[in-house]
């Protein structure tokens, strides 16, 4: 991964307190994992900004790299990685989502 | 691009011999699994750290023959 590509990932994650890489956009999401995630984040009306990886391949590929991590969606909180599809779920299910969001001083309501 | 069960088992069971583990179908496809697993090696680890142990056991595959694996892991 080239210099560039990392700094201009560096800066997404760092101005987007919640960033989430997906296929499709968080009106239009083209994976159905994509959508899980956009879901909960949604429902927790969380503001994140929503990066459309297949605009952008050379995101796509290095993103994988960045995080160590070899699939999409990825989300990211305060610039940390915090998971991919299965592991937002697990974690919305168990209220840490909530829990790490309530931390981190970032807005969202629980509707449950 | 697909990657058998029983491929995606030897794979997994090649790096953690002592994984339980269980794999769907979910499409019929050979391309969308979902997968349970067990293992002591997952002790003490966060899930991200977990997940990422059973990718290192597909060795690349994932995201590439294997474009699906919702993935389940517990610690034994």
């Amino acid at each position: 991964m080239n210099e560039n590509i990392k700094q201009k990932i560096n800066n997404i994650v760092s101005e987007n307190e919640v960033c989430l890489f997906m296929k499709g956009t968080p009106e239009v999401p083209q994976c159905g994992f994509s959508l899980a995630v956009s879901n909960v984040l949604k429902h927790l009306k969380v503001n994140f900004k929503g990066i459309n990886v297949l605009e952008d391949s050379e995101i796509r590929e290095s993103i994988k790299e960045y995080s160590d991590w070899p699939t999409i969606p990825q989300l990211y909180i305060k610039g940390k990685f915090v998971g991919g599809c299965d592991i937002v779920k697990e974690m919305f299910e168990k209220g840490e989502i909530q829990n790490m969001l309530k931390e981190q001083k970032i807005k969202y309501k629980d509707s449950k | 691009m697909s990657l058998k069960i029983e491929e995606i088992k030897s794979l997994i069971k090649e790096a953690m011999p002592d994984a339980k583990i269980t794999i769907q179908d979910l499409a019929g496809d050979e391309n969308h699994y979902s997968a349970t697993i067990k293992s002591k090696a997952f002790v003490g680890k966060s899930k991200i750290e977990q997940h990422k142990l059973v990718y290192r056991a597909l060795k690349g595959k994932m995201g590439n023959e294997l474009h699906a694996l919702a993935l389940n892991t517990m610690e034994i």
